[in-house]
């Protein structure tokens, strides 16, 4: 349990510690990840194969389709 | 076929994977090199203890955080995509694709996630040795990450490895190593990680021939200068190696590729390699048996394309018509004979289908031709090309001559990245012979050249990526998927707004890292450095 602690320490004390340079570096990581997985993933991308179709089969069935032209 | 096809909506998928892809190797290349330059300054600091090094490897490891911060993550967009976007290609590949992507998170989070909070955290806090060793697992796990993905995009260019599952439409993997070996995968590993490599030099170069120019931290500049550039020296001459062993597996596997990329229109032994040319006419899109080259100028190497294609000086480099038309003497299949070959598998999968649940006899009859080595290397291999055929021979030409990639951008992206390559070795040398033995200060002219050189290296890296994947078209897997069936039939005004969207947000953080850069060089290395 002692190197958690540690552990812990060692993060805290850095991420209290940090430069300005440092504080915009993760502003920017965070409000750079909450874009991406709150808003572009969940309103934009969602899986069209696992929305369209329950099973893989049916996803199979699909692409078969998609694969076969003629 | 094509009239079923939406091609505003492949166009905007595949506009929107480039910006993203394109975007995402802002970053990537910088970080891949940047971690070792920081780790040999480092490994410098701990074992001469001089604290001039530490301020150094401080400084640069300050722009390596920018650089790491606003790039993270971007490439987990090009994943959001394939499930979107290109979901019928996200399928077919199946866990070939997932299995190194797989590889690649796990690997980035625990090795860079753990090992970059030491380096920027742990100064002071744990031992010199042990931080080191952070720096340098920070470096080794940012390019491992690169392996896994590029051994993923090596598969689409050279799929080896697999056996193709006609129930569930998908590939799966049937050796591992076959894959992460294959000669594409290595060249490509090679060769995008150490043009990173060189990027980073040229970034490090410029940045401190800055300084000298400012006559600010000369002492820090000139160290700067010597690592980078040798760092940079080492790093083009295995970009020529690779670069040569790439040339060698494309000419093999991708022909047309190696064709566009010289602009070859017609075969031929001792076969010139165009050191400098420049069009007179817009190619015809698309080609046509009576298409001709039209070079405005253009400068040869004898021999050269012959012997960088087969080691060879005499060999026969076929050209974009001998690829499609086929040519007996040189044993080349033609695309007709290929589309007219992929159209009887893509049959043999229909009537598979149609068999399902209905005639169990003829199920597995054309099942188990799905496992017969010989038809799969005769006819599956050609799959994807069966999306070309017409019962109409003259439109069947006329098809088969869609399978070939735009030539002037492959042309003009492979000189400028081959050209710039150049100049960036003869930089290096130049620079840091006046480094070592002549007052670097004083030299304007090589130190402009060097900071306006920044540029130059992100669009020689960006050009390789454009060499590899335009000039790759219309395959998205090669000769199995191309790029029309592998994009999802969605609202392509959606995609429209996703791209506008991404555009504004690139660009967004592309001038955060730009701005933050340019401050926190400006401001220059902490505690002293005006030696």
């Amino acid at each position: 349990m002692n190197w958690i602690k540690k552990v812990y320490r060692f993060y805290r004390d850095g991420f209290r510690g940090l430069s300005d340079w440092g504080r915009t570096m993760w502003i920017i990581i965070l409000l750079k990840l909450f874009v991406m997985f709150a808003i572009l993933k969940l309103f934009f991308f969602t899986d069209t194969l696992k929305n369209k179709y329950d099973t893989d089969e049916e996803r199979a069935q699909h692409v078969l389709e998609e694969l076969i032209t003629h | 076929m094509f009239e079923s096809i939406d091609f505003a909506l492949v166009n905007w998928s595949r506009a929107q994977f480039a910006l993203t892809a394109m975007f995402h190797w802002l970053f990537v290349p910088l970080t891949l090199g940047l971690g070792f330059i920081i780790a040999f300054m480092e490994t410098i600091y701990v074992r001469t203890g001089d604290p001039e090094w530490k301020r150094i490897t401080k400084f640069w490891m300050k722009l390596f955080g920018i650089n790491f911060a606003i790039g993270v993550a971007t490439g987990i967009i090009l994943e959001f995509e394939f499930g979107t976007n290109w979901s019928n290609y996200s399928w077919f590949v199946g866990d070939i694709f997932g299995a190194p992507l797989a590889i690649e998170g796990i690997m980035a989070f625990f090795l860079e996630s753990t090992f970059i909070a030491v380096m920027f955290f742990g100064w002071g806090k744990v031992s010199k040795r042990f931080h080191l060793t952070a720096t340098w697992l920070t470096a080794i796990g940012a390019n491992l990450s690169a392996l896994w993905i590029l051994v993923a995009n090596a598969w689409m260019q050279n799929p080896i490895g697999m056996k193709f599952n006609p129930e569930m439409a998908r590939n799966e993997m049937v050796n591992f190593w076959d894959i992460v070996l294959s000669e594409t995968a290595v060249n490509k590993f090679l060769h995008t990680t150490t043009s990173g490599y060189v990027l980073a030099s040229v970034f490090v170069v410029g940045v401190s021939a800055w300084f000298l120019l400012k006559k600010r931290h000369i002492l820090f500049a000139k160290r700067s200068i010597v690592i980078g550039s040798v760092f940079g020296i080492v790093s083009s001459i295995m970009v020529i190696a690779s670069g040569d062993g790439s040339a060698r597996e494309v000419a093999k596997n991708q022909p047309m590729k190696f064709a566009a990329m010289e602009s070859l229109y017609e075969g031929q032994t001792n076969a010139p390699l165009i050191a400098i040319g420049l069009f007179g006419k817009p190619h015809d899109t698309p080609m046509h048996r009576k298409s001709d080259q039209d070079f405005l100028m253009k400068i040869e190497i004898p021999n050269m394309l012959s012997y960088m294609a087969f080691l060879k000086v005499d060999a026969f480099v076929p050209g974009i018509k001998d690829l499609v038309l086929g040519n007996e003497d040189y044993n080349i299949m033609s695309y007709k004979e290929k589309i007219k070959r992929g159209y009887e598998a893509q049959q043999v999968l229909k009537a598979f289908k149609e068999a399902k649940g209905v005639d169990a006899v003829e199920y597995n009859r054309l099942k188990a031709k799905f496992d017969d080595k010989h038809w799969v290397e005769n006819y599956f291999r050609y799959f994807g090309y069966g999306n070309y055929y017409d019962p109409n021979p003259e439109q069947l030409e006329l098809n088969a001559f869609k399978i070939v990639p735009p030539i002037s951008l492959s042309f003009y992206a492979f000189h400028i990245m081959v050209a710039l390559g150049g100049h960036f070795l003869l930089l290096f040398i130049v620079i840091l012979y006046f480094a070592l033995y002549s007052r670097i200060e004083n030299k304007k002219l090589v130190l402009y050249t060097a900071l306006w050189t920044i540029p130059f290296a992100y669009i020689a890296s960006q050009s390789g990526w454009v060499v590899a994947e335009v000039g790759r078209q219309p395959w998205v897997i090669q000769d199995l998927m191309p790029t029309m069936t592998a994009v999802s039939k969605i609202d392509t005004s959606s995609v429209m707004i996703t791209f506008g969207l991404f555009t504004i947000t690139f660009v967004g953080l592309a001038i955060a890292e730009v701005r933050i850069m340019v401050k926190q060089i400006k401001n220059g290395p902490k505690e002293g450095g005006n030696k």
